[in-house]
């Protein structure tokens, strides 16, 4: 089993779901980025999103966009990210999942993304513009090499749709709770807890909510129902209003803890 | 005449590749729409009443079918004959509205409620908004500040057509931008909205919908020239920018092996200065708003901005479907400069009293080059795809440069 599964697998034995952090690599720079992971895993997050830039990040609401472009802006590219993976790796064991869309990929490589990736202690990966029907270039290598590739399963996704992802998830599937964008205020967050518990029982795999969580409160709200949490562009704000990298430090750990407060199940 | 014919090979429609290029990627939340639209097209094929209203509406609303004539004029002066198929006849001024009536038709069929659309030039726009306003559907369009600016009076059209237009400022603030805030608002307003695409990209269905909405343009040219020419062209040529009165005017030669098929993309300031929108030309494989196809990219694959005189051009895409065409040699592609398609501009209002658009000028920039390989006795047919009025405010501020 990989760091990814055993993360759910612990916060499961904890009676709680686990927290899912997302930043944006390279925001506000690559240096930073190391010291915010850290940071983040040692307030209580349990698996780290690591955002890749891209130019074009359709599926992105405002705040995510900006910090993409920041980051593109200061340089940042996928063979730097997993440089500052490889880095990160020396100071934390936190689970790292690589997300963001297909084109740097494509670019890259897949397999030679794969074969880097995992030796630099990435643990898997998320492609928001990679459905399954296009995903077989990257997944096949990716499984076969041991790291995760995460399906996503929407609010519009049919029973075979979500039977798919469920067959091809790794270790857990990404529940989107609403239509729309990132950081976009989600509308009814306990029902889509209600309905990605149900989802989990079917398909005997951790599903984690994405999508509109920002507060402690929300956390609270997913946590007694869906194994995992995320939360993204609130993370991503945080950074962008401090005035230093030290601050930003601050804040993620600030943020982190609070969320992390919000995970206990009554 | 039956203006929506199966052009499609039969596997398309199940896998909507191109070679390897088209597919679909994007979020999952549009999996399920894309699949809904597919569906929806496939039965609006089989039913003859929706061939028969698209059929009317295009011809009593729409002013097809539009003529073929010979440019005397031009042809004197670049040396070989030259037809042109005129789109800029259709009601809006472009080739457009055969794909917006096409698409919110079927977007009424399947009981969408409200209707969005990205634009460059505006002409997309206009012909969405005018679709809308006639079917009384609520219509949104996404347009670059940047080409709200330069086309301003495609704003006013769509305005008062009862369309709302946001104007894009993120990224390049142009048709790129535009498609990405597009996509936005659909995954957000999946259930209720139909997206109508402009061109021949995006993720599959997509590109073979409007590719078969305009494909009108070609059987009806095809079936013109074999009237007044007596035989087929040569070579036909058309502007490329997504590719849509391109792939529109090509398919009705595609069988036809005898027919060249040249695709002009904008070169901008020149290829070799890296400001250009020519994919095709000077491109890498990548992907994009949905597609697998030529795009504009740097070395680690993020997204360049376009640069083109023309807002309808400027897009560092292409449709899936030239990438294959261009692979597999059946069309071929080159670019002309800003400057050049001033000059084919002014040799059209000149020679033929017919102010084209900035994109089309295009295709009459690369004429005198192909004339002196075709010579005097070629004939060519070229897609006159939309009207200049738009663009008089940017062609009279560059001559005036130009001094």
């Amino acid at each position: 089993m990989g760091r990814i599964a055993d993360a759910f697998e612990n916060a499961r034995s904890e009676n709680r779901a686990a927290l899912v952090i997302y930043l944006c690599a390279g925001d506000p720079d690559l240096n930073a980025t190391v010291e915010l992971v850290v940071a983040a895993a040692e307030s209580g997050a349990d698996i780290v999103e690591l955002g890749v830039p891209f130019s074009d990040p359709t599926a992105d609401g405002p705040a995510i966009q900006r910090a993409a472009q920041r980051s593109l802006r200061g340089g940042t590219t996928l063979a730097k990210v997993l440089e500052t993976v490889r880095v990160i790796r020396s100071r934390t064991h936190i689970p790292i999942l690589l997300f963001g869309y297909y084109n740097p990929i494509l670019s890259y490589g897949e397999q030679k993304l794969v074969d880097d990736a995992a030796e630099s202690g990435a643990d898997g990966f998320l492609v928001v513009n990679l459905p399954p029907e296009e995903s077989a270039g990257l997944r096949g290598p990716a499984v076969e090499r041991g790291l995760d590739f995460v399906p996503l399963v929407a609010p519009t996704s049919d029973p075979h749709r979500i039977q798919q992802a469920g067959e091809m998830a790794t270790s857990f599937i990404y529940y989107v709770s609403m239509t729309g964008v990132t950081g976009s205020t989600a509308t009814d967050l306990a029902s889509a807890s209600k309905r990605a518990a149900a989802l989990q029982r079917e398909l005997g795999r951790p599903l984690a909510i994405g999508f509109g969580v920002k507060t402690k409160a929300d956390v609270a709200t997913v946590s007694p129902h869906a194994d995992g949490v995320v939360v993204g562009s609130a993370v991503v704000q945080a950074i962008e209003v401090a005035a230093s990298t030290d601050e930003a430090v601050l804040a993620v750990r600030a943020l982190v803890s609070e969320l992390a407060g919000g995970l206990a199940r009554q | 005449m039956r203006y929506l014919a199966r052009l499609m090979q039969p596997l398309e429609s199940v896998s909507g590749r191109y070679g390897p290029y088209g597919g679909r990627y994007v979020a999952e939340t549009l999996m399920p729409a894309l699949d809904e639209l597919s569906r929806a097209y496939e039965e609006c094929q089989g039913d003859p009443a929706f061939q028969a209203e698209l059929d009317s509406l295009l011809h009593h609303y729409a002013g097809r079918e539009t003529p073929t004539c010979l440019a005397s004029r031009l042809s004197a002066e670049v040396g070989m004959r030259i037809w042109l198929k005129r789109e800029d006849l259709c009601h809006t001024g472009a080739h457009k509205v055969n794909n917006t009536i096409g698409q919110i038709l079927l977007a009424k069929r399947m009981h969408k409620t409200r209707i969005i659309a990205e634009t460059g030039a505006g002409q997309h726009g206009v012909a969405t908004a005018t679709a809308c306003a006639l079917m009384g559907l609520p219509c949104e369009v996404f347009m670059g500040a940047e080409d709200v600016r330069r086309q301003a009076p495609n704003v006013q059209r769509m305005e008062l057509l009862g369309a709302k237009v946001h104007s894009v400022t993120s990224g390049s603030a142009t048709l790129k931008d535009a498609m990405n805030e597009a996509l936005r608002d659909w995954v957000t307003n999946v259930r209720t909205t139909h997206y109508c695409v402009g061109s021949v990209a995006g993720p599959h269905p997509y590109p073979m919908i409007v590719r078969d909405f305009q494909a009108v343009i070609g059987r009806e040219s095809r079936v013109q020239m074999l009237e007044q020419a007596g035989k087929l062209p040569d070579a036909v040529v058309a502007c490329v920018g997504g590719g849509s009165n391109a792939m529109g005017i090509f398919a009705g030669f595609i069988d036809d092996a005898a027919v060249r098929l040249i695709g002009v993309e904008a070169a901008g300031d020149g290829v070799a200065t890296g400001k250009h929108a020519a994919p095709l030309c000077a491109g890498g494989v990548g992907v994009l708003h949905g597609a697998k196809s030529y795009v504009l990219q740097t070395a680690d694959g993020q997204i360049v901005e376009a640069h083109s005189i023309s807002a309808g051009l400027d897009y560092p895409g292409v449709g899936p479907e030239h990438a294959w065409l261009k692979d597999t040699g059946r069309a071929t592609y080159t670019a002309v400069t800003d400057d050049a398609a001033l000059d084919g501009f002014q040799q059209l209002c000149r020679t033929e009293g017919i102010i084209p658009a900035l994109e089309t000028s295009h295709a009459f920039a690369y004429l005198p080059t192909l004339a002196k390989e075709l010579g005097p006795d070629a004939d060519v047919l070229v897609c006159l795809s939309g009207r200049g009025d738009k663009d008089l405010e940017t062609v009279i501020e560059q001559l005036a440069e130009r001094g």
